[in-house]
């Protein structure tokens, strides 16, 4: 197409001001004002994308939000490029680079267009029924090849470098689009005092109005009404107007998500700007006026490049001063393609000829069209069209009634200018669990019910006229304000007449005619009817089979539509069908605005122990426990993990180990009633534990099954130091406060969480005592002052601490606990007394396998949430004559002592070096074929190096009465023969422990 | 997201909030006493009801408190918020 199609004057843009850019690696010059698709169309090219499925050639439809066809990606560099984007809202830029989709190789020559002429192949459902068998097809032939030919784009290959913001606001109304009617209601609103905002997705507020140059509203032209408008809300402090900013959620309790785009239109963003931000806005009062899509006109070929909306004609030559062709053909069954044709033919457009749908029109606009001398058809549908990259003639054809049609008549165009009539934008209200009412003489779904504190206003409630959406937002700015509404503005608006039509237009092509009613996810007519001839009813289930409405754009031009063929084939009236549930985002929201700040680092906060530092400068390598940093293990001079945990292993058995157990949770139970709640809470007896003792403590749900656990001091009569799991901190805090609050309210007690005012240094091993005797005052270490399971307060290093007798690991064993902000000190004075000693740090992995060898339990590792005590070997942790405890009435359910329950045992491999596999299944038998009866599985495998030999723990049915018995770990080398045994590896008579 | 009123601190975002379970079901006094069906009732059942659902929330990033709810859960509005003990409110009298 040669020549430009941009005209001499009119529209917001800056014709002295050239933009250069380029599109599929041309390069191409527009004007400051344009989008992406004003530019394009300014140059004559109407080629902009290929469909998804067949991969037609596809030219823009509309000019803004609900484009389906026009879709691009726009790359500034590897880890900047945005797929997707409709070139309707993509704002040019200098140096503006975009690609087409779904095409391959080129845009002009497609391979993936031979699924165009395998249309007749492919109806809806082809996927569901094709692609089903062999299993194996799918790996190797069918994902691969579909995922190469359609998909939607490409994501960056490099990592996201910009930043996203997250921002909430509050405010007493907020409205959703900046059009005639949502500057009314934010005009209007504000003069209630309260805090307003207004939001708009464009670039600019005025909505409908930027495309209306000769319209005068309150005796000023539009241009001079919005800005005034604009300037008496920004001199008003209490009003924040956010521009490229699309309301795209609307959730509970009147809180909108709004993306607001801040860079995504300059030519060089300010290096490390924020890119975009999310508005989390709740608002007292919502009005939303977000306006209303043109609906296209379901005939055969009606997909061409050339074809686009008349609106959105009207929109390109009025707003961006771009000519959609030179002669045209109106396609219409509404009163608002005249306006386009009347504008067209002022701007020197050929018009060939007005079609309309409807055998006698009238109205204004259409007395305006015939005073003009436009040729005007009625009672005439468009039933096909010619050209390849550009429609080069429109199909007309006269309507006879009964189905009839007269004979068909070509009229050579280079564009077809189609109106079905405007779709109310319900998508937010809908959001917002409103209900929707059917509307017959509109043949529009409107809001009725509303589920928030929310009105709609203007065109998205089915008032199209500009005198009256103007009147209608005000009308609600007040009503969400408490204002009284102002007078009515006066306009020299001519207003066309609201109905339209839905639905296909009748054509006399055949059945191999595709008339598109989902232009994104292609589906046609046929494929709709075909749907129902299979069966379907339901308009979600058509929906899903067929695909419509599915796509990004949300069917913003095609449900309705669908729903006037689904209507004519199923006999049904349309509100009989319902409407599918329209669902965020209205426009596709980049993850980079989801995430926000949460990336990286800042995904989730990061824990540490006052002894990380230490760890780090000793090289350790971590692990992730919860959200804590743990030293997984010490490695030193190239050892692995497996030669490091083997060297830990032996140091703690042989000599000492220092581990950082600071990140055991800690709860101080205080309290008059202290002794009593930990007695109904935990299972274990409390009342009888002495001042400066330990006990080990089981913590069940109330179904009876293990929760948590840990060591738990007497402080005081009134005070118990409680240890808990690592990540079961919070949980074991919340049930406390669960019980106290809501079912023992009489107790006097209280619980403070105490997990990170605490260090914990575990000494273990036979010089543990050695090594602390020098570093503590006024504390007896002796085996009679403080044995196995005491505690005692005093001083380390000159700081307080509560120095526990216990132990993970089966040794001689102290925890020394100190005020966190001591921590690292009194580590390092304890590791310099340990080194004549031989005192080596170890980590979480040596933890484990020491345990382990002990037969100890870790609660979510042996345990699975199906476990009671007496399964893991705690029974007798229970304090039997109890009347009551948390899980106590659930534990005395028959199946919960049932001889087949799993129970832990130990498990030994044949040969010592066999390390079994965590999680692995264990079989009674050998040689079984799967599906086999599993009667177990391993919950710990280690090698211990103390033992010479692997070990394992498992949970197997009926275990204990299997003592001795040869079972089998079915692995992927074959069967491997275990022997069951006592879950205590090393040291069973606890002979280690009490010295 | 929710807009919640607690009871002690008043409304607050739901982020700061824990949903607890349905509300009033108290524990027996003497679960040892209970059958196994009167047991499994009180540890299983809930009434799960389309329309005002009496419910727990604590106010875990806020008092920390545990108090009860009436939201509807057919559209998440609130009907009511009260403090553990005091009786469900008579939605007769709340909406007349
Ligand atoms: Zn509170």
């Amino acid at each position: 197409m040669s020549g430009s199609f941009r005209t001499g004057i009119g529209g917001r843009i800056r014709r002295e001001r050239t933009v250069r850019f380029r599109f599929d690696g041309v390069t191409y010059a527009g004007v400051e004002g344009d989008t992406l698709a004003s530019a394009l169309l300014a140059n004559g090219v109407h080629l902009m994308g290929r469909s998804f499925k067949y991969h037609r050639p596809r030219g823009v439809l509309g000019a803004g939000a609900d484009e389906p066809n026009a879709l691009v990606e726009v790359i500034r560099d590897a880890g900047r490029t945005v797929p997707n984007l409709r070139a309707t809202q993509v704002e040019l830029y200098n140096g503006l680079e975009a690609r087409s989709q779904n095409r391959w190789p080129s845009l002009a020559f497609d391979v993936g267009a031979i699924n165009n002429l395998m249309a007749p192949f492919i109806p809806a459902g082809f996927y569901y029924k094709t692609f089903m068998w062999p299993r194996k097809a799918w790996d190797a032939l069918y994902e691969p090849v579909i995922r190469a030919a359609a998909g939607l784009g490409h994501a960056p290959t490099d990592p996201d470098p910009d930043s996203y913001l997250n921002r909430y606001a509050h405010c007493e109304v907020l409205v959703v689009g900046a059009g005639p009617t949502g500057l009314s209601a934010a005009l209007t609103a504000a003069r209630g005092g309260g805090r307003v905002m207004l939001v708009d997705e464009q670039c600019e507020p005025g909505g409908s109005l930027l495309s209306e140059p000769d319209v005068r509203i309150d005796g000023l032209s539009t241009r001079d009404w919005i800005a005034r408008t604009v300037a008496e809300l920004n001199a008003n402090p209490r009003v924040t107007i956010l521009s490229r900013a699309t309301a795209f959620g609307y959730f509970a309790h009147n809180m909108i998500a709004v993306n607001e785009r801040l860079s995504e239109h300059q030519a060089d963003p300010v290096p490390g700007a924020p890119r975009e931000r999310l508005w989390q806005i709740r608002a007292g009062e919502v009005v939303i006026a977000a306006g209303a899509h043109e609906r296209p006109l379901v005939f055969p070929d009606n997909d061409r490049p050339g074809i686009l909306l008349a609106g959105a004609a009207r929109t390109y030559l009025n707003r961006y001063g771009v000519l959609p062709g030179r002669r045209v053909v109106i396609a219409t069954g509404h009163d608002e393609a005249y306006r386009t044709a009347i504008d067209l033919s002022r701007a020197g457009v050929e018009v060939a000829v007005i079609a309309d749908l409807r055998p006698r029109p009238t109205g204004p606009l259409v007395e305006l069209a015939r005073a003009l001398g436009l040729p005007i058809r009625t009672g005439c549908a468009i039933t096909g069209s010619k050209g390849g990259r550009r429609v080069t003639s429109a199909r007309l054809s006269a309507i006879l009634g009964a189905g009839k049609l007269g004979p068909p008549d070509e009229i050579a165009c280079d564009a077809v200018l189609m109106s079905g009539g405007y779709t109310p934008s319900v998508h937010l209200f809908s959001q917002s669990r409103g209900k929707l009412r059917w509307d017959e003489a509109l043949s529009a779904f409107l809001p009725d019910v509303s589920a928030e504190r929310e009105r709609s206003a203007g065109a998205c409630r089915g008032v199209f006229s500009l005198e009256a959406a103007l009147a209608d937002g005000a009308t609600a700015g007040a009503a969400a304000a408490g204002v009284a509404p102002p007078t009515p503005l006066r306009t020299t608006a001519v207003d066309a007449e609201p109905a339209g039509v839905i639905g296909a237009v009748p054509h006399d092509r055949g059945p191999g005619a595709r008339a598109f009613v989902d232009w994104q996810n292609d589906v046609t007519s046929k494929d709709l009817k075909l749907a129902v001839r299979e069966g379907f009813q339901s308009v979600e289930h058509v929906k899903r089979y067929t695909t419509n409405g599915m796509a990004t754009d949300q069917g913003k031009t095609s449900n309705i539509n669908a729903l006037g063929v689904l209507a004519d084939e199923l006999k049904r009236p349309v509100e009989k069908i319902g409407l599918t549930t329209f669902r965020m985002p209205y426009t596709p929201v980049t993850f980079g605005v989801l995430a926000g700040m949460a990336r990286g680092d800042l995904f989730d906060p990061v824990r540490t122990t006052p002894i990380h530092g230490w760890a780090v400068d000793q090289g350790a390598v971590f692990e992730d426990v919860s959200l804590w940093k743990r030293a997984r293990y010490f490695p030193q001079g190239g050892e692995d993990m497996e030669a490091a945990v083997r060297r830990e292993c032996v140091a703690v058995r042989n000599a000492c180990g220092i581990f950082d157990a600071s990140t055991l949770g800690k709860i101080e139970v205080v309290g008059r009633d202290a002794a009593e709640f930990m007695n109904r809470f935990y299972i274990n007896a409390w009342t009888k534990l002495g001042i400066g003792r330990c006990r080990y403590g089981v913590l069940c749900r109330e179904d009876g099954f293990v929760m948590d656990d840990g060591v738990v001091g007497r402080i005081a009569a009134d005070r118990f130091h409680v240890t808990t799991t690592t990540g079961g901190a919070p949980r074991v805090l919340n049930m406390m406060e669960d019980y106290l609050q809501t079912e023992w309210p009489e107790l006097d007690v209280w619980f403070t969480s105490t997990t990170e005012e605490w260090a914990v240094i575990a000494l273990q091993g036979p010089k543990a005592r050695d090594i602390l005797a020098g570093l503590v005052e006024g504390i007896d270490l002796s085996q009679e002052a403080l044995p196995h399971m005491a505690l005692t307060e005093g001083q380390i290093c000159g700081v307080p601490t509560r120095l526990f007798r216990v132990s993970f690991s089966g040794e001689l064993g102290f925890e020394i606990n100190v005020p966190a902000s001591h921590g690292r000190r009194v580590w390092e004075a304890v590791w310099a007394a340990g080194q004549p000693h031989g005192l080596t740090a170890y980590g979480t992995e040596t933890m484990h396998v020491l345990r382990a060898e002990k037969g100890f339990i870790i609660v979510g590792q042996e345990t699975d949430g199906t476990a009671t005590p007496d399964d893991v070997g705690l029974a007798w942790a229970v304090g039997k004559a109890k009347p009551d405890y948390v899980g106590k009435r659930s534990l005395a359910r028959p199946s919960m002592s049932a001889p087949d329950r799993k129970q832990l045992v130990g498990l030994l491999t044949e040969s010592p070096e066999t390390v079994l596999q965590e999680g692995a299944q264990i079989v009674a038998s050998l040689g079984l074929k799967a599906p086999m009866p599993v009667i177990g599985h391993v919950t710990s495998s280690y090698y211990s190096a103390v033992l010479g030999r692997s070990i394992a723990l498992a949970m197997v049915s009926g275990g204990r009465a299997k003592m001795g018995e040869t079972l089998y770990s079915p692995a992927g080398s074959g069967d491997v023969p275990v022997k069951v045994v006592g879950p205590v590896f090393y040291d069973p008579e606890g002979a280690r422990l009490n010295v | 997201m929710l807009l919640i009123t607690c009871p002690y601190c008043g409304p607050r975002p739901e982020i700061e909030f824990a949903h607890g379970g349905e509300a009033h079901i108290a524990r027996p006094q003497d679960p040892s006493s209970l059958g196994v069906e009167d047991w499994t009732e009180f540890l299983y059942m809930r009434a799960n009801p389309k329309g005002v659902h009496a419910e727990r929330w604590r106010h875990l990033h806020g008092c920390a408190r545990f108090f009860n709810a009436l939201r509807d859960t057919t559209t998440d509005q609130f009907v009511a918020t009260y403090k553990t003990g005091e009786p469900r409110p008579d939605l007769t009298a709340v909406t007349a």
